[in-house]
């Protein structure tokens, strides 16, 4: 593109605990003409007209009603990860913004952080490795047991991208898979990782050992697992999120922990993130908790990035943008 | 705190009665062959010793008794304990006790002149009892020293076959749990887990950084050093995740082994380690495994690569893994086994922040301890029976 401008986007900023990754850097430039949060306030009256992108990267920078009236070449926001129940789409839509995010790219890491804390939790991973390094070991109890996974029952809640994956890596423990979606899977798909549709989530939770959420957060989806759900669980089941926090009603859970409603729990979610630092999960020797790594790996977001990087191109250049989020 | 349940997968035997059935042979769970259950092709399954599995997984379900025999006219059975710290678990003591006449170490101590003829077998839990020479001597009718787990490194066998005594273990009930153990590890120092565990309840904590990364499981290597059973198990887990699956032993499997679990034969360890991006030791400890992966190994690894060891600390020449982990060598590590156990605490892996260390819970599962002590039984009493034993091991 000789003598062309590269086009204008807008990011948060580069580096730090929440900026754009410095080595991503390199790649973008190529591609666009990065504005910082801070170059655009410092210079809006030329900026303004210029931005027609907004990169964001781990919810910034933040868009709002005051953003969007001061870009008026603003085409597309991409957003990086798959979930966006941050963003006010009917407001975007009314000011002609496309989004688009990177659904595909964080399936596998995702289903693999599911895993990872399903054996974590069912093994008592954390625990143990507490007890390998504390001082105050002298040696290991004989009667120190955790709960296997093969074999075991899997229940999926929310069976997209991730929880299909999540199936396919649990068939290969021989767990028995259950899953609840709003729409059934064909039968291939089903048959291909031995997975029952369970029309009620009921009947999915009362039959579980592991209890996994893999959905979407929406206004249906909100709340999802309540006291009625959890009661519903075996007592000797665990719930893993990998989903949103607020599928689940924390309080509820709190107290079901407390009371051994259910077993466990394994929540690389929570609402908010991070937790108050007085909160009762965090004090709860039953629960792990990890801080939103599902897709915490070098190279998926590497490919988020490149992913962000053509659906901006392409929403540019007036083409079908790739992962698109439609209304 | 764990659950305990009457279970009888196997019937109380009179010794030295013709028609009885045969408690080896038939160590198929009743319920498993009831249903049919299909036996997939694999070397570890000439005999299905896999329970059925119902919603709770891998839990043996009960079987009809028949009537208890009086106790003193059961075998006897050495062990160290019932609970307590290093003692058999009381529900294992029970399942023990509807087979055998339990005789407790302190008991036989006490006692040595009337009990030591009662003893046939010892049940060794944890590596307890220790056998010596001394012991061995001291049992005249010992027949059997019925080893709980598959790993017997812990156990003379030379010394204990002199004294005309067989050894067994449990190679079945330990493969699905230990090689769960062995993904759980992978999939914990990969992502990082027990960090983000700690980061995310420290009080110190304001914000997650988004700068904060682990590494991928999907499409890296994995080079399993090791491909019995258990390493055959890790195998058809990790191709799940797309793993690439090279792997290294003493022998090669056979091509429709391979191919079902998609791994790759390095004849050389070396050219396994160089390619890994995860290397997973799933071997037993022998003079030819131990310090198998020493200073020379490490550096074979990627900068990148990660360690993990299920399967005996000396398999590991730990203290060139410290060396290796301080000047980044390698990754980081992931242990469910050291030398010895516990380190002592002030071990300097112990400080290191690129391991995961775990107390050996390979087999730490209720079901597993249930299975193990079970296939321990029935392996003690056909040998009491002169039937075929399902898993003795021999000296070399």
């Amino acid at each position: 593109m000789e003598g062309q401008e590269l086009p204008y986007v807008l990011i948060d900023c580069i580096g730090g605990k929440h900026g754009v990754y410095e080595d991503h850097v390199e790649f973008l430039e190529k591609h666009f003409h990065l504005v910082t949060m801070k170059e655009y306030l410092e210079n809006k009256k030329f900026l303004s007209k210029k931005i027609r992108a907004i990169y964001m990267w781990y919810h910034k920078p933040v868009i709002n009603e005051e953003l969007l009236q001061s870009l008026p070449n603003l085409k597309i926001v991409a957003n990086s990860g798959v979930g966006i129940d941050h963003l006010d789409l009917k407001l975007l839509s009314s000011y002609g913004v496309k989004v688009s995010n990177t659904p595909f790219v964080v399936s596998t890491d995702t289903a693999d952080l599911g895993m990872a804390l399903m054996l974590a939790s069912s093994r008592r991973l954390v625990e143990g490795y507490q007890m390998a390094v504390s001082p105050d070991t002298e040696y290991f109890p004989a009667d120190w047991v955790g709960a296997e996974v093969s074999g075991a029952t899997l229940g999926i809640v929310g069976m997209g991208n991730i929880g299909y994956k999540v199936a396919e890596r649990a068939k290969a423990f021989e767990m028995k898979i259950l899953y609840h979606n709003r729409n059934q899977r064909n039968k291939e798909e089903e048959s291909s990782v031995g997975a029952i549709y369970c029309k009620k989530i009921d009947d999915l939770l009362r039959q579980s050992d592991f209890v996994l959420l893999s959905v979407n957060l929406t206004p249906q989806t909100c709340r999802l697992i309540g006291k009625r759900e959890l009661e519903l669980m075996k007592p000797t089941a665990t719930l893993i999120n990998i989903s949103r926090g607020l599928v689940v009603d924390q309080d509820a859970l709190v107290e079901a922990l407390q009371n051994r409603v259910i077993k466990a729990a394994a929540l690389d979610v929570t609402y908010p993130e991070p937790l108050p630092r007085d909160h009762p999960l965090l004090q709860l020797r039953n629960v792990v908790i990890t801080p939103h790594i599902g897709s915490a790996t070098k190279k998926t977001r590497r490919l988020m990035m490149e992913n962000m990087t053509d659906s901006i191109e392409a929403g540019l250049a007036g083409l079908p943008v790739p992962n698109e989020v439609l209304l | 705190m764990f659950m305990s349940k009457a279970f009888s997968l196997l019937k109380p035997v009179r010794l030295k009665m013709s028609g009885q059935s045969n408690e080896a042979d038939r160590f198929i769970h009743p319920a498993a062959a009831s249903r049919g259950q299909h036996c997939r092709r694999s070397v570890d399954c000439e005999r299905r010793y896999k329970t059925h599995r119902g919603s709770a997984g891998r839990r043996p379900t009960s079987a009809p008794q028949i009537k208890v025999m009086a106790e003193e006219e059961l075998p006897g059975v050495l062990i160290l304990d019932i609970g307590g710290t290093h003692g058999v678990l009381e529900n294992l003591a029970a399942l023990l006790k509807k087979h055998f006449h339990l005789i407790t170490m302190r008991e036989f101590l006490e006692n040595k002149k009337e009990l030591k003829k009662k003893i046939q077998s010892v049940f060794v839990f944890e590596c307890r009892p220790t056998i010596d020479r001394e012991l061995l001597e001291s049992l005249p009718n010992l027949k059997v020293i019925g080893n709980s787990g598959v790993g017997v490194d812990h156990l003379d066998l030379k010394m204990i076959s002199k004294f005309g005594v067989k050894v067994t273990n449990t190679p079945r009930a330990v493969a699905d749990p230990t090689a769960d153990i062995g993904m759980a590890l992978m999939l914990a120092s990969a992502r990082r887990l027990v960090e983000g565990c700690q980061i995310a309840v420290s009080p110190e904590t304001k914000h997650f950084a988004v700068d904060w990364l682990g590494v991928e499981l999907t499409g890296a290597t994995l080079g399993i050093i090791g491909m019995g059973s258990i390493g055959y198990k890790v195998a058809r887990r990790a191709t799940a995740f797309d793993m690439r699956i090279l792997y290294h032993n003493r022998n090669r499997r056979r091509k429709e082994e391979e191919e079902a679990v998609g791994a790759h034969y390095c004849e050389k360890m070396e050219d396994l380690l160089q390619q890994s991006d995860f290397v997973m030791l799933v071997v037993n400890l022998t003079p030819e495994t131990h310090k198998l992966i020493g200073k020379k190994e490490l550096e074979l690894m990627k900068p990148t690569a990660t360690l993990i060891n299920i399967s005996r600390g000396a398999v590991i020449d730990q203290d060139a893994l410290v060396e290796a982990l301080q000047n980044k060598v390698i990754r980081a590590a992931a242990l469910d086994v050291t030398y010895p156990e516990p380190l002592p605490r002030d071990h300097p892996l112990l400080k290191l922040n690129n391991i995961i260390i775990t107390p050996h819970i390979g087999t730490a599962t209720v079901q597993a301890l249930h299975m193990m002590a079970e296939e321990a039984i029935a392996n003690m009493l056909a040998v009491l029976n002169g039937q075929p034993i399902p898993s003795e091991v021999f000296p070399k």
